[in-house]
């Protein structure tokens, strides 16, 4: 009769975090996203065969050793059992052992820096963290949105993260996993919408007053015309995002509405990257350490080794001398974008 | 720069209507204790036997008494934040803007962690550790006087913070590039860069006495492997601090580089990498939460085999499952930051050796549980707090590892699961050890007992309080919110935000209980004394001196042959010998170098957060040659004599053979 209560209880607490996860991590609309969810479930079940069994005894023998029941065994200096001792250690061994190769597994098959298989193209948006919103460029249609985010159902995103501010975590909960922005360096996450939506994207990292309000919609359209549409729509906008509009973006602001630029100046994510970096400093040092791998492959740099990256960095400098010296900051080393406006590219 | 550097009236927060309340309530609070001091004439009283104590037993009181202290605070942030996240749903603003929310989360994070958690745990081994390897006091009493002096300091400061300018906004990590200049120019992190790095040194300072004092001081006879498995988690923890508590020291000495003399260790430009703080920060912070659980395990262990009157099941898998969490504790920092964008391979091993904890902290788990199998356990308070922690640790040691899976950490990092998976570890870890081991030693430490109905009901109100205040906050991780927010607008969120808005009240009342329990323990302590010193039927030595233990501890040191020393004396009639001669014993004397060398260091630290160079020179040169004179001084010991030795032994063996009919012989 209890247990039947129980379990009536159970599912009835179970149908309400059930109807409650809708639009979390377990309601997930993308195949990361689902790979992570199902990963979550798969370990935490695992998990329960020693813990369901360790709460169980812990009420059951402080039930049933209690003061006062005298007619069970009472063995005041047994201290030692070779058996329970092996065994004790070997159960969480085993389930450690078994977890161990499903992490080492899935870590590898959920890397965020790693593309997604699929046939479709990827598209790339590059990520700008700011104080306090975020700006998203697409380099191959040359448009910039703020707070909003737009791509087709069924097509991997490739994401270029960076901050130019403090540290934030750029974060879509239903599509899966998220990523640092640091400002001087770009980070990686590749996604993919499996269904089409609207999806809350928030920073999940703490960056200040206007945190909370750092929010921004993603839109999984259902169609590739759709998402045309979307371009369409963005890049009938007059507004230009160059250097100028961009340090007025930047400017600290809370809960900003959407908002487009229907033209990109190209060149605009690596100079937002960029601008933290001394010419001249040492980048062999930072480049090999550990989670900066996202430093090789800034933007449209993609594939460059070391070599490579610090011919590119005096190239850019030799560019910023020669054509838009108007615009350097003395207190950066600014390697301005090309002033071309980049609107072909589509 | 004026005479008083940045500090101008200006730094009062008048237009803080709380603030200004709460500090009226705690100057009252505190003019009234002051007068109640005059009024009984304990002043003397108050600095002779107290403030300038060596004695380790009342240094580990005062400990306890701050880390009550900070509780209130921190528990204040606390129940203000749930509020705040219950008054702020659906876009609404709530009462508390950005710039105060963001203080009390940070607040309340430091406070917990560095002037609650470590305090306390800190004071229980201050109060036992000596008296369980039969010591008279710790290797250096002295430094020990002035390490708690030095926390102490570190407390004043951010408690200063709350009426003179601001305290940080940066969460308790204090990431930069978010704590650095540029995002933080205000005095707030420099509140916490200085409370921390002070009293961080005394808790430093700490670790290197305790581990003297184990190595160097235990009775004769008493093996390594025959320690009291509390004092064995101590040490561990002991390893862990001075292994990890200057790489604190060193990194907040950077971000102070950064702050002060525009060094770029850690900024956006001029070549910083905020990701070298984090790393280091963490290379002391993942060390720092087991130094927090691992004497509570140790006082889980003693517990259990005291009320269950028999001996800890795998003594010495306990002591390597301890010395393995320590050592593991040391190379899984990176679990913190999977989503910085590390390698696979860098994120799977970190996160596989995370999991490998798991392994010793089951064993222990498993051995608490043969430690009552064919036992008789007595269901008091503490025994109450240990099954407490042993099923809501499980929970919270499952979650762990699930957040140590780096495929489901980035969905689940900096999200209220994790807040709920480190509350249920050390809240429902920690704390739950720690308040275990108030109700556990109490009678040792005061001579009475506490209040044992009241102290039942403050459990069950902590512990159903935890689930309802904490539960929800998984559920909200998965429903994708993340930490630190101010105000929220999903609807879908609000049940569980008011959920767990009630556990925190529910936690307030078991805290207020605890407080009624105090008091209406102190007011009937005459019916409820603790004349043999062994209420409990106690296994270790702490059990074999009378309640509280003689200032110094030990007529005559004990000769141990077991680990369960007491019982062993006991069984073999050894116990409550009286000698008919006893040797002089050889004393610390008080000294009031301590209080008076931190007093200049919190000069110095409150000169240097409001950049008043003039009295940061002052306070330093003070510090300075009060250390020369202390240094110099060879007044700082003295014999108790034989006489007044037999004298007080006497009394207390009186006492005992004339009670010791009541007590439950095992």
């Amino acid at each position: 009769m209890f247990i039947r209560k129980l379990s009536k209880a159970m599912l009835a607490a179970g149908a309400l975090m059930l109807a409650g996860c809708e639009g979390g991590v377990l309601d997930p609309k993308g195949q990361v996203g689902m790979d992570e969810k199902h990963l979550i479930v798969v370990a935490t079940l695992l998990m329960l065969i020693v813990v369901i069994p360790v709460i169980f005894m812990t009420l059951y023998f402080a039930w049933k050793y209690r003061d006062g029941r005298d007619h069970e065994i009472y063995a005041p200096k047994w201290a030692h059992s070779k058996t329970i001792e092996i065994v004790v250690w070997l159960i969480p061994i085993v389930i450690v052992i078994i977890l161990g190769v499903i992490t080492w597994d899935s870590t590898h098959k959920l890397d965020p820096y790693k593309p997604l298989e699929h046939d479709a193209k990827p598209i790339t948006v590059q990520v700008v963290s700011l104080d306090w919103k975020w700006l998203f460029i697409y380099p191959e249609y040359g448009i910039a949105s703020v707070n909003e985010l737009a791509f087709p159902t069924n097509v991997p995103v490739n994401f270029k993260i960076t901050s130019d501010t403090a540290m934030n975590s750029f974060f879509i909960p239903q599509l899966g996993s998220q990523i640092y922005s640091m400002a001087g360096m770009a980070t990686k996450l590749h996604l993919i919408a499996n269904e089409p939506g609207t999806f809350k994207g928030i920073s999940a990292n703490y960056s200040g007053a206007g945190f909370a309000g750092m929010k921004f919609n993603a839109i999984a359209t259902p169609t590739a015309d759709d998402f045309d549409a979307w371009v369409t729509k963005v890049k009938q906008q007059a507004s230009t995002l160059d250097v100028e509009q961009y340090k007025q973006l930047a400017k600290k602001s809370e809960n900003n509405p959407v908002q487009y630029f229907g033209s990109v100046q190209r060149g605009m994510f690596n100079y937002i990257v960029m601008q933290y970096m001394h010419p001249d400093s040492n980048m062999k040092s930072m480049g090999s350490m550990e989670g900066m791998e996202g430093m090789h492959d800034m933007g449209n740099m993609e594939g460059m080794d070391h070599a490579q990256h610090m011919q590119h960095m005096q190239h850019m400098k030799d560019m910023d001398a020669g054509q838009h010296s108007q615009h350097s900051t003395p207190s950066h080393s600014t390697t301005e974008p090309s002033s071309t406006v980049s609107g072909e590219a589509e | 720069m004026s005479f008083f550097g940045k500090l101008t009236l200006e730094s009062i927060p008048y237009h803080e209507p709380i603030i200004m309340v709460t500090l009226a309530v705690v100057g009252v609070i505190g003019l009234i204790i002051a007068a109640l001091i005059t009024k009984h004439q304990k002043w003397g009283v108050l600095w002779h036997d107290w403030l300038t104590s060596v004695d380790h037993k009342r240094l580990g009181i005062m400990y306890i008494l701050l880390a009550l202290v900070m509780l209130i605070r921190g528990f204040s942030d606390a129940i203000m934040m749930r509020t705040q996240q219950a008054l702020a749903t659906n876009g609404a603003a709530g009462y508390l803007p950005p710039e105060h929310y963001d203080q009390i989360f940070t607040a309340h994070g430091v406070i917990m962690i560095i002037f609650m958690a470590m305090p306390f745990m800190i004071g229980l081994m201050n109060l036992i550790l000596p008296l369980q390897i039969g010591a008279r006091d710790v290797a250096f009493p002295f430094l020990n006087n002035l390490s708690f002096w030095l926390t102490t300091s570190g407390a004043v400061l951010i408690n200063i913070s709350l009426g003179l300018g601001e305290f940080a906004k940066t969460g308790w990590v204090a990431y930069p590039p978010l704590s650095e200049l540029a995002y933080s120019p205000g005095v707030g992190v420099d509140y916490y860069i200085w409370a921390l790095q002070i009293s961080g040194i005394g808790t430093t300072l700490t670790g290197v006495n305790f581990i003297a004092t184990v190595l160097k001081m235990r009775a004769p006879g008493m093996k390594l492997m025959q320690m009291p498995i509390f004092t064995w988690t101590c040490t561990w923890a002991n390893i862990l601090i001075v292994a990890s508590f200057p790489i604190l020291t060193a990194v907040l000495g950077l971000l102070t580089l950064d702050r002060y003399l525009d060094f770029h260790f850690f900024t956006n430009d001029g070549g910083g990498n905020a990701m070298m703080y984090i790393n280091l920060f963490w290379a002391w912070g993942h060390p720092e939460v087991y130094i927090l659980i691992l004497p509570a395990f140790g006082i889980f262990s003693e517990v259990i085999s005291t009320f269950t009157s028999k001996r800890l099941f795998g003594y010495s898998s306990m002591v390597w499952a301890s010395g393995a969490i320590s050592i593991l504790g040391f190379i899984v920092w990176l679990h913190h930051f999977f989503t910085m964008g590390s390698s696979a391979n860098v994120n799977a091993f970190f996160g596989v050796m995370t999991m490998v904890i798991a392994v010793p902290t089951g064993v222990k788990l498993f051995n608490w549980l043969f430690t009552i199998y064919r036992g008789r356990l007595r269901i008091t308070v503490p025994v109450l707090w240990t099954l407490g922690f042993m099923v809501t640790f499980t929970i919270g040691g499952m979650t762990g590892v699930l957040l140590a899976v780096p495929g489901a950490d980035y969905v689940l990092h900096n999200s209220l699961f994790l807040i709920a998976h480190f509350h249920n570890t050390i809240l429902g870890g920690a704390v739950f050890g720690y308040m275990a081991g108030f109700a556990f030693w109490f009678p040792k430490a005061m001579g009475f007992h506490l209040n044992e109905r009241l102290g039942k009901a403050s459990f069950w109100c902590w512990q159903v309080g935890f689930y309802v205040a904490f539960m929800p906050l998984y559920v909200l991780g998965f429903l994708g919110m993340t930490r630190r927010i101010n105000h929220t607008d999903n609807p879908a969120w609000n049940f569980w935000i008011y959920f767990a808005a009630v556990g925190a009240f529910i936690i307030l009342a078991g805290i207020i209980l605890q407080f009624v329990q105090l008091y209406v323990s102190f007011r009937d302590r005459e019916q409820n004394l603790d004349t043999t010193g062994d209420p409990w039927n106690g296994h270790t030595l702490e059990w074999s001196t009378s309640s509280p233990p003689q200032f110094y501890n030990f007529a005559k040191l004990p000769h141990v042959s077991d680990i369960d020393a007491f019982t062993d004396m006991k069984e073999k009639g050894q116990a409550y010998q009286r000698e008919q001669t006893y040797q002089p014993i050889h004393m610390p004397k008080n000294t009031a170098s301590g209080i008076l060398i931190a007093a200049c260091i919190t000069a110095v630290g409150f000169a240097a957060i409001w950049h008043i160079w003039w009295l940061a020179i002052v306070g330093f040169a003070g510090a300075f040659v009060l250390f020369l004179v202390r240094a110099y001084d060879n007044d700082v010991d003295y014999y108790v004599q034989p006489d007044d030795v037999t004298r007080i032994e006497n009394a207390h063996l009186d006492n005992v053979t004339a009670n010791l009919t009541n007590v439950v012989r095992g």
